[in-house]
This record gives C-alpha cells, structure tokens and sequence, in this order.
C-alpha cells in the first residue's frame, strides 16, 4: 500500500534533515498521502477514537501521578484531595475515571465492528491479534487502575482478580504471593499496581504502533469487505480520513463530556468511596461495567478452575477467530446468516454484562450457563460451519461500484437496536418492587442546572456540629472550604471566628509536649474519637462512618429500565435520598414479627434493619435564625444537603464548566460536520 | 479539494474552513489550561501557607532561631549591641546590594533580624554567625552576609530577603 514514498520537502534544512531521517516522508505516506478505501462509514472513526483516548489517558494519569499517593494509608485520602484542592483536580480525575469507560466503550465498538465486517480475515490475521493484545493489555491496566483509589471495591477488586491465578493447581498460591508481595493485598500490592499501571499504558502505545504499522501494510478493511484496485476506489487519508475522524472525535467528546460534567459517578460504584477495609467484604462485589460478560462467565461455572479457565478462553479464543472463520466473504453485508448470527452474538454479549451485575443466585445462574454456551458457540459451531454451508451474496466488482450502489443500511441497524433493547427487557421484567427503597425526594443540587441551597447549607453545617458531630467524623471538610465558592457561603472572617471555637490538637512543642490551641481556617474539623477502637468502645461496637463522603458512598439499586432512564434525566440522588431516608426512617417498636438485637434500633431503610445508631434527630431539637421549621423532615433535608456538598464540593464549578464546554462542542461539531461534508462532496 | 463543484462558493467554503481551524486552535489552546493550572499550589497548600506567629522571649541575647514558614526557613536573630553597631555604620557604598539596616528591621525593634534563610545564588542555607561580617555564611559558594543580612562578598547578587511580619508585641511578631 505505502511504497516508497515520493514526497520531497520544499525547505533545503527539512530536505537536508530528510536525508539523514526520513521521517516526514514517512509521516506523510502513513496520514497523508496514504490511500483510504472511500466507502468507510463512522464505525471506522473509532481507530481514530482509541488513539485520542489512549493519548487522553495518558496526558490526565500522568497528571494525575503528580498528585496521587501509593501507599495504603494515604491513597484514598491522596485522592480525595486532587479532587477537592488541587487546581481542576476534579476535572482531571472525572477525565480519567471516565475516560478508562470511554475508552473501552470505543474498543467494544471497534473490535465489533471488525467481527461484523471480518477485518480479523486474511490478510489481516496479524493487525487483529495486535489488537486482541492491546486489549488484554488494556484489561490488565483498567483493572489496575481502578485498584489506586484504595476504596472497597478497589481492594476486594484485587483480592478477587488475583484470587482468580489460585485455582491453577500447585503453582496457584506461590503466583498469588508473588502478586501480593506479602500474605494478602496491602500496601506491597498497591505500589505495585500502580508502578505497572503506569507503564502498561505506554506498552500499549507501542503495541498500538505495530497495529497501525500493520494496518498500513494490508490497508483498511471496508464496509463491502474488497479491495483497493485502482484510484478510484480510495481518496488520500488527508484531508478525507483525517477531517472525518476529527467529526468522529467531537461527537464523542459530546458523549464522554456529558459524563465529566454531568454524571461523573454513573458509571462507577458507590461502594469505591468507602476506603478499603481488609476485614469487610461489600454486600455485591461487581467490577467495573467493561469486565462484566467475562465476569457473568466466571461465575456460572460451578468449579473454580473451568471458571478461570473459561473466562480467560473467552478472550483468547479471539486469537484464533481468523482461522475460525473461514469463509471468503469479508463483510456480513453479504453474509446473510452470519449477520443475523452476529447480531445475537452481540445481545449474548450485552446480556452476559446485565447478568455479570446481578447476584449470582437463581435464575440469573441458570441463564448464565446458557449465554456462556452461547458466546463459545458462537466462535467454536457458528463461524466453522457458516463458513461451509452459507452462500454469500455477490459483492460488487470494487469499492467504487459498492460506493454507487449503496442504500440506507441505517435501518437494519435500528431495527437490530430495537431488538436488543426489546430482549433486555424482557430479561428484567423481574425487577423486585422493594419498599424500603427510600422514597424520592427534591433537591435544589439535582439536574444539569442545580445549585446546593445555601440556607440549606448552613442549616445543615449547624445540624452536623449540634447533633452528628458527637459521633461522626468530617475528615476531608477544613475549615476553609466553608468560605469556597459553591459553598455554604461564609465569609472569611466568620470562618476564622469559627474555626478558633474548636480546640486543635497540635505539637509537639518545645517540651516534646502536644498541646491544644484554638482551630485555623486551615485545620480539619477535628474527630469526636482519637482512633476506631474509642469510636467503637463509646457507640456499643458500631462505628460511626466519616460523613464526607456518605452520601456519595451509598447507594441504592436502581433496577432496569430506570437506570437507563437515569442516564438521560441525570438522576444520581441515591445517596442523598437514603441518608434523608434513614434519618426518618427510625421507629419505637419493630413491626410485628421483626426482632432486633439487644442494642440495635429498628431503621425503615437501613440495609437488614438493625441500626446501631439511635434515631439522632427529633422534632424540635436544633433551632434556626431564619425560621427555617424545626421538623425532622426540614433536618434531614438540611444535614443531606450539607453532607452532599461536603461530598462534592466543587459541584457548582463542575456543571458550570460542562454547560460551556457543551455549548463549544455542539457548535464545533457542526462546523465539523460541514466541512467533512465539504470535504467529502468531490468523493461521493 | 480542487474540484469544487459549481454551487460551491470558494469564499464560503473558505470561510468555513476557517471558522472550524480557528475554533479548534481556540479551544484546544484553552483546554490545556486546566493541565498547566494544576501544576500550582493546591488549596490546602495555600491554606497552609497562612501568617504563622513567633514567641521571640526564649531568644536570649546573641541568639538566634530558625522558623518554617512556607516551607523556606526564616532566621530570627537577636543581635548584640556588636552587631547593630557594625551593621548601621557600614557605608552604603560599600554594598553590594544597598539598604540601610534602618530599612530591614522594624523601628524600635533594632535588636531583632528577621530574614528569609536561602542564600541568593542558588538557594543554600547560609550558616548564622559565621563568616567575616558576623552574620551569614553560606557553605555552598562562599557567599557572605553581614549582620544585617546584607551581601558582602562571594557570588549572591542581592541581599537576604526580609519576609513581611509584624510586631504583635515587643515579644511576639507574625510572619505572613
């Protein structure tokens, strides 16, 4: 395809370093001059797509490593305070946390696009097996970087995946230690992880090279699956490639945009704001959404070894795809049977994700076995014998009589979409109603437009030091965030006034002594107990979590559909909603029937019931100035609403920057649009 | 690109080429803010960087302290009568970097220099008492300061900075 290339600078001092380097005329061959097959349709900007993302994700981690801690004690709160102090911390951190998504989401869609449209066929076999590495590659560092933050999930995230090396028989443990560094996950573990975690991603900027390299010597794959014969079949990479690409790449900022700014915490888990404790395990250990088919597999296997096995074959079986299938057809277009096939094949796929979300009990098991069968199926009985009894339909003579014939193949898509979604339906007709999920309620901080009510705010902060300061904690609050812009709106000097009521402990002194002395703006609100064992010694065991993060740190099931539509209407309250709801949630007697242990109180909404916490807040309790009424239910608004600030408090800042960053992306899209259709209008 | 077809008028194809470069440069120019901006001091860098005040008492005659704020060491030193003698009578041009002593302690409190303790080369910790003027010596390059913190000899080219502070009392100042 790039032949020697017959490009010459102009410049004598480019010619001059040309001759001892050729890398513009490489440059050139490779994205300029290079012959594009004109009948690419948009699944083929997604190349372009990963390339953007692999760069994105290195530019914010490498950032991010500016800021972030590995060592055990202090990841956790090293994160916490990139998001809340360091200068656009959040943004960065959302970036990166939802690039990982963004990232895979864009590999599914390309390595389906390859399946639909064969580019693993001859002569191609290689590029795709570079591509199955990248993505292992890429599992291996999404995995490990989701490990870094230290929260629950991170840490039982680790303890599962590296468990999954102790079912090789006799080897098994000895592999886990060493990937340990010690007796089980800890801090050994997480400097570990996070030096791999920063080189894999440069392994994959390399691999990356290989497949583009090998990409270049077998030319594209296209749509119809042919050839390029003569001139007419191609148009030069630039402008045509490289102009439509960047369209590709701003409709996707819009997508991956709307989860920055506006759902940052979709995609992830509530559990993960929760630091990691070695002695509790989370109710439902899920992995993030991208590992969830692999997962589902794992788990519907009844024998520990076969499940590892099973899911490490689901990937590799990749490898062996172009030998697999082995029809002459390249392109489903003209594969009638391997299109519908290939259309199952991709609801197995979705399926096996839901499936990978849901408790492993029941029927959710049963249709695991079956879907797992199903996607091996696929690879192993489909592929093969298509390849023998399918007759494909004729492909036109080349790409430019393919580009002239072509008809509206949207709709087969659709239709293909409305099935999916039809089946996942379906599927989730069995949604529990539950009615001890806790009842909905408004907030001013909700939707693309929300504010935190500052009347609320400083309602709450009195409620949290009156009431819930006698037991909880406010490690990440100072001072000084109270007079942040997007906060509960003091002035500087009444945090100062604030801050000297509280007593600080500070030292050592001169005398080698510690001392107390009245708090600064830049102190932390300071602990009720010195360490765990007096929070538990002093609660009757319990341990009053650190407020900061709670409303961030649960969360409730939203079930299908409604988490689809969430998506859309930007819901994400469920924290706020069931930290309003058990504050109200306590009754006197349990209902009949219902026994609670001695030393327990009988919560609505507290998962099991049994609260160790007594209800905390009555009617009339906590007086306002600003004759605020002095209900449990105006208590519970007000201290939620000052947890979910002390939770997120550059909130305001966030969806303020995404509302400009949206109105810049739109109009840059459609100018993009424009001018590739400008662009494009002598190749069509 | 050539081939522009007739209803295609070249000035308005132009002129959305443009649009679009210029939007991109733009935009990509300031979204790299965010990435350069992060590299300054944190919040709770600042916050910690708040005025930090100093008990002078236990400081006897002759002595002197050294106190972190903002992370650079801050020499207090409670100059002899030796000391304030020599530094005052010093004729201005004899300096390398002219102030009077008037200028860099507070007025009244003659017996207390209050200076930033990084020597102004290259950024070493100068010795107290040391060196021919009976103020700073600097081991790295063999710079010297007198006991005002002025540069006297060797290769720094200014003065020891004084930080802002204030006398809170005759035994308390605040630096900040």
């Amino acid at each position: 395809m790039s032949g020697p290339s017959d490009y010459k600078p102009s410049h004598p001092a480019l010619q001059w370093f040309e001759r001892r380097l050729p890398i513009l005329s490489l440059m050139h061959s490779s994205f300029v001059a290079y012959p594009t097959p004109r009948n690419l349709n948009y699944w083929w900007t997604f190349g372009a797509i990963l390339s953007f993302m692999l760069g994105l994700q290195i530019l914010t981690g490498v950032i991010l490593a500016m800021h972030y801690t590995p060592n055990a004690d202090l990841a956790f709160r090293s994160v916490e305070l990139i998001v809340r102090d360091v200068n656009f911390g959040w943004l960065l951190r959302n970036m990166h946390a939802v690039g990982a998504s963004m990232f895979f989401f864009a590999v599914y869609v390309h390595m389906f696009r390859g399946l639909y449209y064969g580019s693993y066929k001859e002569p191609r076999e290689v590029l795709w097996i570079l591509g199955v590495i990248i993505y292992l590659l890429m599992m291996a560092t999404g995995f490990m970087g989701y490990v870094l933050p230290w929260g629950q999930m991170s840490f039982w995230g680790a303890t599962v995946i590296t468990n999954l090396f102790s079912a090789f028989p006799y080897v098994g443990d000895t592999i886990v230690t060493l990937l340990w560094g010690g007796y089980s996950v800890g801090n050994p573990t997480l400097n570990r992880f996070f030096s791999l975690h920063y080189l894999l991603p440069f392994l994959i900027a390399g691999v990356v090279v290989l497949h583009v390299w090998a990409l270049h010597v077998a030319g594209q794959n296209n749509p119809d699956g042919l050839d390029i014969k003569t001139d007419k079949d191609s148009v030069p990479f630039t402008p045509h490639a490289t102009i439509k690409d960047m369209f590709g790449v701003s409709v996707f900022l819009l997508l991956f945009a709307y989860f920055i700014f506006y759902m940052p915490n979709y995609l992830g888990d509530a559990d993960n704001y929760i630091p990691a404790n070695p002695g509790v395990t989370p109710q439902h250990i899920v992995p993030e959404w991208y590992y969830l088919p692999f997962y589902a597999m794992l788990r519907s296997i009844p024998n520990k070894l076969a499940g590892v096995l099973v899911m490490f074959s689901s990937i590799l079986i990749l490898v062996f795809l172009p030998w697999l299938d082995a029809a002459k057809t390249r392109s489903c277009k003209y594969r009638p049977l391997a299109k519908q096939f290939f259309w199952m094949f991709v609801i197995v796929c979705i399926l096996l994700g839901y499936l990978g979300s849901q408790p492993p009990e029941g029927i959710y098991v049963i249709a695991g076995r079956i879907l797992t069968v199903c996607y091996f199926a696929y690879f192993l009985i489909v592929l093969p014998l298509l390849s023998v009894i399918e007759t494909p339909r004729a492909t036109p003579n080349s790409i430019a009589d393919a580009v002239l014939a072509k008809s509206g193949k949207v709709a087969a898509v659709l239709v293909a979409f409305v099935i999916a979604g039809g089946l996942f339906l379906g599927s989730a007709s069995s949604a529990r109603a539950e009615d001890d999920t806790p009842p909905m309620q408004k907030w001013s901080f909700s939707g693309p437009l929300g504010t935190y009510d500052r009347g609320s705010l400083q309602r709450g902060l009195k409620i949290y030091k009156e009431v819930c300061s006698n037991c909880h904690s406010l490690n990440y609050i100072a001072f000084r965030n109270l007079a942040d812009a997007g906060g509960p709106g003091y002035s500087e000097a009444q945090v100062a006034a604030l801050a000297s009521e509280y007593k600080i402990k500070d030292g050592p002194n001169d005398q080698g002594e510690m001392f107390e002395r009245p708090g600064r703006p830049a102190d932390y609100f300071p602990a009720p107990f010195p360490n765990e064992q007096a929070a538990r010694a002093a609660n009757g065991g319990g341990l009053p979590p650190d407020l900061s993060l709670i409303t961030k740190a649960r969360s409730y099931e939203r079930g299908f559909p409604y988490f689809i539509w969430d998506f859309f209407t930007q819901f994400q309250e469920q924290g706020p909603n069931y930290v309003s709801a058990i504050l109200q949630g306590f009754e006197d007697k349990p209902p009949a029937g219902v026994s609670i242990p001695d030393g327990s109180y009988y919560n609505k909404y507290f998962p099991g019931h049994a609260i160790k916490m007594p209800k905390p807040l009555s009617d009339g309790q906590v007086t306002f100035d600003d004759g605020a009424p002095a209900t449990l239910p105006q208590y519970a608004h007000d201290v939620t609403t000052f947890l979910m600030w002390a939770a997120e408090p550059k909130m305001e800042a966030r969806k303020h920057l995404g509302m400009q960053v949206f109105v810049v992306l739109i109009i840059f899209a459609f100018l993009m649009y424009f001018t590739k259709k400008k662009v494009w209008a002598d190749a069509h | 690109m050539t081939t522009a077809t007739s209803d295609d008028h070249p000035t308005r194809r132009d002129f959305l080429f443009v649009a679009t470069g210029a939007l991109a440069a733009v935009s990509g120019v300031v979204a790299l803010w965010p990435f350069v901006s992060q590299m300054n001091p944190d919040a709770s860098t600042i916050a910690a960087g708040a005025p930090i005040e100093v008990d002078l008492s236990p400081i006897a005659d002759g002595q002197d302290i050294k106190v972190f704020w903002r992370g650079k060491p801050i020499y207090i030193m409670h100059r002899t009568k030796k000391q304030i003698e020599e530094a005052q009578k010093v004729p201005l041009s004899d300096l390398k970097d002219p102030a009077t002593d008037q200028s860099r302690v507070k007025d009244g409190h003659d017996q207390w220099l209050v200076v930033i303790g990084i020597c102004t080369h290259l950024g070493c910790i100068p010795i107290a008492h040391e060196g021919n003027y009976d103020g700073f010596f600097c081991p790295c390059h063999g710079s010297q300061y007198d006991s005002s913190g002025r540069i006297r000899q060797g290769p720094a080219p200014l003065n020891l900075p004084v930080p802002p502070y204030a006398f809170l009392s005759d035994t308390k100042i605040q630096i900040g």
